[in-house]
């Protein structure tokens, strides 16, 4: 994964969620360990409680769109949105997947939420997939709204970035008063992600 | 050791226009071009002027002026804003510029958040106005101050053509020292030059099209085009701004060798172009949206009989390019294969999955205002009426029945007022921001006052210019870097305009909006409703705080009133038959007023 210190990182989300501050904190970090990075966001009318993605390249110099089945990991931040750009992953690819849905407005779509478990199932039958419920260890951390920290944390092995320079980044990046929350809500998404990891590896 | 800063595009735009010495900057908000403005509208420490104007055209008009009195002016709009500031544009071509003045214009292809795709490529070749063309956040900042020199040089404004992908794009750029020598303004009179009446509009444009060969010339040396040989091929790809990058990496994972030139500037490096006709046998031209580069290649080819095969989107060779939408690296890889001969097959997915996903399409937020208003007007005037609208945040009111077309900015009033006049008796309610309506809704309302138009103008006024970013604007009494100014009042306004039906009401309060919005339909005559509640999203930031709305489940009917209203923050739960308020909800509590069983309820802290 981290040979050349490359990576092609796709991060899903739900407008509101903190996608782009999630891809900050990545792209800057990147920045300071001397990786060029290049990263592709969504702004404007998309933003409003729509599905979004980013688009992170560390180790480029060229464009900041990830080609189709091109992106190492993908870092979902809802469980819809991780099938919605799957296509977006490589064959031997990796998920990371916040399990906590948000649904959307429900008014003009008669559109059933698909079952989670049935989601993660469906994204095992080709991915190696680690489900967490980032929403809830947020929470635990101290503020819901942290959960974008969660997930980066729940990413950060699998980055050619060192974790004290993704911490750095966050003291820098977060409001000054929720550094705290941030720091400990990256914690647990790390921590959690490698005890998934090493449970996965007992396996036969 | 350089400085390298992770930025986004628009924010190393901003850092050209302080390394290269700008001192007037004005800018009309619009996506992808708005931070452009907003970064330096923030900075603490500034020794430059930095505006945004009430449109485009105002603003354009600002910066020539400033460029006029010496000194380096930049105005910042998106790819339609241009149209409205066609007008200046295209007699400041004639007429000159003295200090350097940049036109940043921000294209987006693909619609991600704009009602067309146009290419500003050509209003550079319609003005006669230089364009340049970057392909990485890298180039663009070094290209602005690149652009203030060669447009003071040739005393011609130069146009900067971004797009999404480099204005929202987020790279590690390297910063250069900041000029701190600045030209001093000084208007020098001169009738010939500044006053373009026939007499001297006929001397200046045989002017303009003199300096074409040296602007032509210097650009075509400057750094931004760049000729690759490749000995080894017979192939050939011409890629312009962005394409290039997508190029370049799809010609490195097929493993193709091709000569390839970058194209940065117009008007094009002919030369360059001639060189590479003399080294291919087969040549693509890979460019977003329009052939431009294509039909220039096409026609220089004819001109110096060449006999290359070019290949692009037009042609009798049929499009090997997309003229809509924007470009990728798998569409390059396409082109290219296709292009060269290569087998190339798309790839089958890799996971097959039949989960039927809901759509998620943007919404406008919990709590906002907007939906309120919509919910009242539609009340008032039915599902029969007829509702034109326009161009911000309030647009996304389009599921819910009262946007009924949308033109362009500033359109809505004029619009209904057609509709009006075409004899159609159903009635007519626009609706327009607050921002939309000072940015070109004014003269809209003047003339259907003025025409006597039957129609209802709903001034949508969150307070904010919301949907590029939360601006300011003349009805906050905040200028760009949050100093006190004049408030417009928009009811003065709109009775200075004539309008003598002018109502101020406030959203959030339901039955007084519908009755408003009901005495606004039966007045005979141009009514004006001026719906007035802060965005949200501003009323968080500036610390106001409600109390949310909970359901009382014994006293919910599962009616679903609420659950049709459309809020996020309103949930319907299936298992219970019941509705279910989420942690969104800002308290705004026109649900609770909705609801004919007293369901729900604040929760008081």
């Amino acid at each position: 994964m981290n040979k050349n210190n490359k990576l092609d990182l796709v991060i899903a989300g739900v407008g509101g969620q903190g996608t782009i501050l999630a891809s900050d904190i990545i792209g800057k970090s990147s920045v300071l360990e001397g990786l060029p990075v290049r990263a592709a966001e969504t702004h404007g009318m998309a933003q409003r409680g729509g599905s979004v993605i980013n688009h992170v390249r560390i180790g480029t110099d060229l464009g900041s769109m990830i080609p189709d089945q091109g992106a190492d990991v993908l870092l979902a931040l809802e469980p819809v949105e991780a099938i919605r750009y799957i296509n977006h992953l490589s064959e031997n690819g990796i998920v990371v997947l916040n399990t906590k849905p948000v649904y959307p407005v429900t008014v003009t779509s008669s559109d059933q939420y698909p079952d989670v478990s049935e989601i993660i199932n469906t994204l095992k039958k080709k991915y190696e997939v680690y489900p967490l419920d980032a929403s809830e260890l947020a929470i635990k951390a101290g503020h819901p709204q942290s959960m974008n920290v969660v997930m980066v944390g729940a990413v950060s092995s699998y980055l050619p970035i060192s974790k004290n320079r993704l911490e750095e980044c966050i003291k820098e990046l977060v409001p000054p008063k929720t550094v705290d929350i941030n720091l400990k809500a990256f914690e647990l998404g790390r921590e959690n992600i490698s005890q998934l990891i090493e449970t996965s590896a007992k396996k036969p | 050791m350089s400085m390298r800063e992770y930025m986004l595009g628009n924010v190393a735009i901003a850092r050209g226009i302080i390394e290269g010495g700008g001192q007037v900057i004005t800018g009309y908000p619009g996506t992808p071009s708005s931070e452009i403005v907003d970064t330096l509208s923030s900075m603490d420490d500034r020794d430059f002027y930095v505006e945004w104007s009430v449109n485009e055209k105002v603003a354009m008009e600002v910066a020539a002026g400033a460029s006029m009195s010496g000194v380096n002016s930049v105005v910042t709009m998106k790819h339609v804003g241009l149209n409205v500031a066609a007008d200046p544009l295209m007699t400041l071509a004639y007429m000159g510029v003295k200090g350097g003045m940049i036109v940043i214009v921000a294209d987006d292809p693909a619609c991600h958040s704009s009602q067309n795709e146009q290419d500003t490529r050509r209003y550079s070749q319609f003005s006669l106005i230089p364009c340049l063309d970057p392909s990485t956040p890298q180039e663009a900042k070094d290209m602005i101050p690149y652009a203030f020199e060669f447009s003071s040089k040739h005393g011609i404004p130069v146009i900067f053509r971004s797009t999404t992908r480099i204005s929202h794009g987020k790279s590690d750029i390297e910063l250069l020292p900041v000029n701190k020598e600045k030209p001093q303004p000084e208007f020098e009179k001169s009738v010939e030059r500044w006053v373009m009446i026939p007499k001297h509009a006929r001397m200046r444009h045989p002017r303009l099209l003199e300096i074409q060969k040296d602007i032509k010339q210097e650009l075509q040396d400057s750094e931004w085009n760049n000729l690759m040989i490749n000995e080894k091929s017979s192939f050939g790809v011409i890629a312009s701004g962005i394409s290039y990058v997508y190029a370049r990496e799809a010609l490195d994972r097929l493993g193709v060798n091709a000569s390839v030139l970058k194209i940065g500037t117009y008007p094009l490096p002919d030369d360059l172009i001639l060189e590479l006709f003399d080294n291919v046998d087969t040549l693509l031209v890979v460019e977003e949206l329009e052939p431009f580069v294509e039909e220039h290649v096409r026609a220089l080819a004819e001109d110096n009989g060449i006999n290359v095969r070019i290949l692009g989107k037009t042609g009798k060779n049929g499009e090997y390019v997309p003229r809509e939408g924007e470009l990728n690296i798998d569409k390059c890889e396409k082109a290219i294969s296709k292009a060269f001969g290569l087998t190339y097959s798309e790839p089958s997915p890799i996971l097959e999955s039949n989960l039927k996903l809901p759509s998620r399409p943007p919404a406008m937020c919990p709590g906002c205002s907007h939906r309120a208003s919509y919910y009242a007007m539609k009340k008032a005037f039915g599902s029969d009426a007829i509702y034109p609208n326009d161009i911000g945040c309030y647009t996304l009111g389009v599921q819910g029945g009262t946007v009924d077309t949308t033109l362009c900015m500033g359109a809505s009033i004029s619009v209904a007022s057609g509709i009006y006049q075409s004899g159609e008796k159903r009635p007519v309610c626009c609706a327009i921001g607050d921002s939309t309506f000072l940015h070109t809704g004014i003269n809209s309302l003047l003339n259907a006052v003025y025409n006597k138009a039957d129609i209802t103008v709903t001034i949508l006024d969150n307070r904010v210019t919301a949907m590029t970013g939360h601006q300011p604007n003349p009805g906050m009494g905040k200028t760009a870097t949050y100093e006190d100014t004049l408030e417009v009042s928009f009811d003065q306004l709109c009775r200075g305009l004539g309008a003598e039906f002018v109502e101020v009401v406030d959203p959030y309060d339901y039955d007084s909006a519908v009755d408003v919005f009901k005495r606004a339909k039966e007045f005979d005559g141009t009514s004006v409703v001026i719906s007035q509640q802060q965005c949200v999203i501003d009323a968080r930031r500036a610390g106001i705080k409600r109390n949310p709305y909970t359901i009382d489940e014994e006293k919910c009917t599962g009616c679903k009133q609420c659950v049709y209203f459309g809020c996020p923050a309103i949930e319907f739960d299936a298992s219970l038959k019941k509705a279910r308020i989420n942690s969104m909800c800002t308290g705004c509590g026109v649900c609770a007023q909705l609801c004919k069983f007293d369901a729900i309820v604040e929760v008081e802290k």
